[in-house]
């Protein structure tokens, strides 16, 4: 019975890196983040759908707008964010920071996801296409195969000490990699198709269309902690059953 | 360290002419997928000029990767990696060492060959320099980003499935600058910007890649 | 307010496809993910309470 017998770093900040001690209280902050994303969600969707006005040139179809944009932020967030605690988990050494990692990958994708398919329905009407080689899509799409570079190292590594590193190494090569990628789909893309179908060149983008965008954005931010505490949760029992702590919370459970 | 570095190219360098198969292999594949893609979008000469450096690029990095899980799979199996883990000299240099090793077995040949390829694309003579250049700039970033693969996924299952899904989204930005070089000079322009550019990316793999490599090693085998 | 009635707001505009399709995918996929998720959890703490109770009754 190996538990937890690592050195407690002193500065009292770690003292929440130990996945005993986060584990409750990651249990205490989902239903907050889970709340605040549906609070969130609601009013962005109320203003998305009843205060901001249909757009001139693309109709109601830009309503899209408030899931595409804000997903494709997150999408991105949550890589650099997923990178930190990668290297974070290299740099001190703590189990947990590689746990918050690879709960963030899913989210990650999932959000990367939401960003093409939308990213689709709203090119179809606007476009006249389901895909173009839009710099942002196409970027999307690589950030995407990223995730799932990501994940599937970590799933073929049986040592999750070691798939935690692998992935920070992966993980801090990506993020140096991902403007590098941008910039050069946005590259080739005006070399190939020149700046007729950019996303951005919406011309009268009302304030409200925008206050619209950040509210969902902080919404799919909240939704995206509350995923990944969840995940983190999965995780760190699956990694720690052997330890005497989980034997005591099931004790308390029954 | 020089000398380290010297020792461990010439000693991959004679490990891989007594396996020539092994790089004719890689080399042969790389004719072959380039030669395919005149069968299967037709011989219509326009087309394959526009296609040629994407093809040939593509196929490059394809045939780059082939080999890349050779890198350090023999080292690892037959405990040498293990020394090099431990031996005196810096393992970033080592690591350095094993890409230039791998780049010129593996990358170079690509190089060699190129341009006779291109000419089955009718792509004409300045642009075949313009192609084998890029490629020459290209190739060992290639090997440089490829080695941070090899390492992260030594002795795991599927491991050169799994390397080419980690290390083919990281290859993007040197296909579209390799192709888009020889995209530019095509169209009649000064294709300077993008071997710049190319270099750039060259210098900042040199820079960063054998870090991660030698982590990537370290915690391949703690 | 942008819509004269709710069959209208359910049109949007001619839309209805793109914008609800859009909408529905992203509503699904993050329940999915919360329900799987909880579902995980469980079948964890299942596992893990059989594993309990197993050693318990050898010893």
């Amino acid at each position: 019975m190996t538990g937890h017998n690592w050195t407690r770093a002193s500065v009292n900040w770690f003292k929440y890196s130990s996945p005993q001690t986060f584990f409750p209280l990651a249990a205490k902050l989902v239903p907050w983040f889970g709340a605040a994303a549906a609070l969130l969600c609601v009013a962005g969707l109320y203003i998305g759908f009843f205060v901001a006005p249909t757009d001139a040139q693309q109709g109601e179809a830009y309503r899209i707008i408030f899931i595409h944009v804000p997903a494709a932020w997150m999408s991105m967030f949550i890589y650099v964010v997923m990178a930190f605690w990668a290297g974070a988990g290299l740099v001190f050494n703590t189990r947990l920071s590689g746990m918050m990692a690879s709960a963030l990958a899913p989210s990650g994708a999932l959000m990367t996801f939401i960003a093409l398919w939308t990213g689709a329905l709203w090119g179809k009407p606007t476009w006249g296409t389901w895909w173009v080689w839009d710099a942002r899509l196409t970027s999307e799409l690589i950030l995407l195969f990223l995730y799932f570079g990501f994940m599937a190292l970590q799933a073929a590594i049986d040592n999750p000490r070691r798939a935690d590193k692998a992935g920070a190494v992966l993980a801090l090569t990506g993020v140096v990699n991902i403007p590098i990628i941008y910039f050069s789909v946005q590259w080739w893309n005006t070399l190939h198709q020149g700046a007729s179908v950019s996303l951005k060149s919406a011309p009268s983008m009302a304030a409200t269309m925008f206050a619209g965008m950040i509210v969902m954005a902080l919404g799919f931010w909240m939704y995206s902690i509350a995923a990944a505490l969840l995940r983190v949760r999965c995780i760190i029992l699956e990694r720690e059953h052997r330890s005497d702590w989980v034997a005591q919370h099931m004790g308390t459970l029954k | 360290m020089l000398t380290a570095l010297r020792c461990v190219i010439y000693r991959d360098l004679l490990l891989a002419m007594r396996r020539r198969a092994d790089v004719l292999t890689a080399l042969l594949f790389f004719v072959i997928v380039v030669s395919l893609f005149p069968l299967g979008v037709g011989p219509e000469a326009n087309l394959l000029r526009t296609i040629a450096p994407g093809v040939i690029w593509v196929a490059a990095l394809l045939a780059s990767m082939l080999s890349l899980t050779r890198m350090f799979s023999a080292d690892h199996a037959d405990g040498t990696l293990e020394q090099m883990l431990l031996s005196a000299a810096p393992l970033g240099a080592i690591v350095i060492a094993k890409v230039i090793a791998h780049w010129l077995v593996s990358g170079l040949p690509l190089v060699l060959i190129a341009p006779i390829l291109a000419l089955q694309f009718d792509l004409n003579q300045s642009l075949l320099w313009v192609l084998t250049l890029s490629l020459l700039i290209g190739t060992p970033v290639l090997s440089l980003i490829g080695a941070i693969g090899a390492a992260l996924t030594l002795g795991l299952r599927g491991g050169g499935i799994l390397l080419s899904l980690l290390v083919l989204p990281l290859y993007v930005p040197v296909l579209i600058i390799g192709a888009g070089t020889v995209d530019i000079a095509s169209a009649g322009l000064s294709a300077q910007a993008h071997f710049l550019v190319l270099g750039a990316f060259l210098v900042v793999a040199a820079v960063f890649a054998p870090w991660a490599v030698a982590a990537a090693l370290r915690i391949s085998a703690e | 307010m942008n819509w004269a009635s709710w069959n209208d707001f359910f049109a949007m505009g001619g839309y209805a496809l793109y914008v609800w399709g859009s909408y529905g995918v992203t509503l699904g996929l993050m329940i999915t993910e919360i329900v799987l998720l909880i579902l995980r959890k469980r079948s964890i703490l299942e596992h893990l309470g059989r594993i309990r109770g197993s050693t318990r009754g050898t010893r």
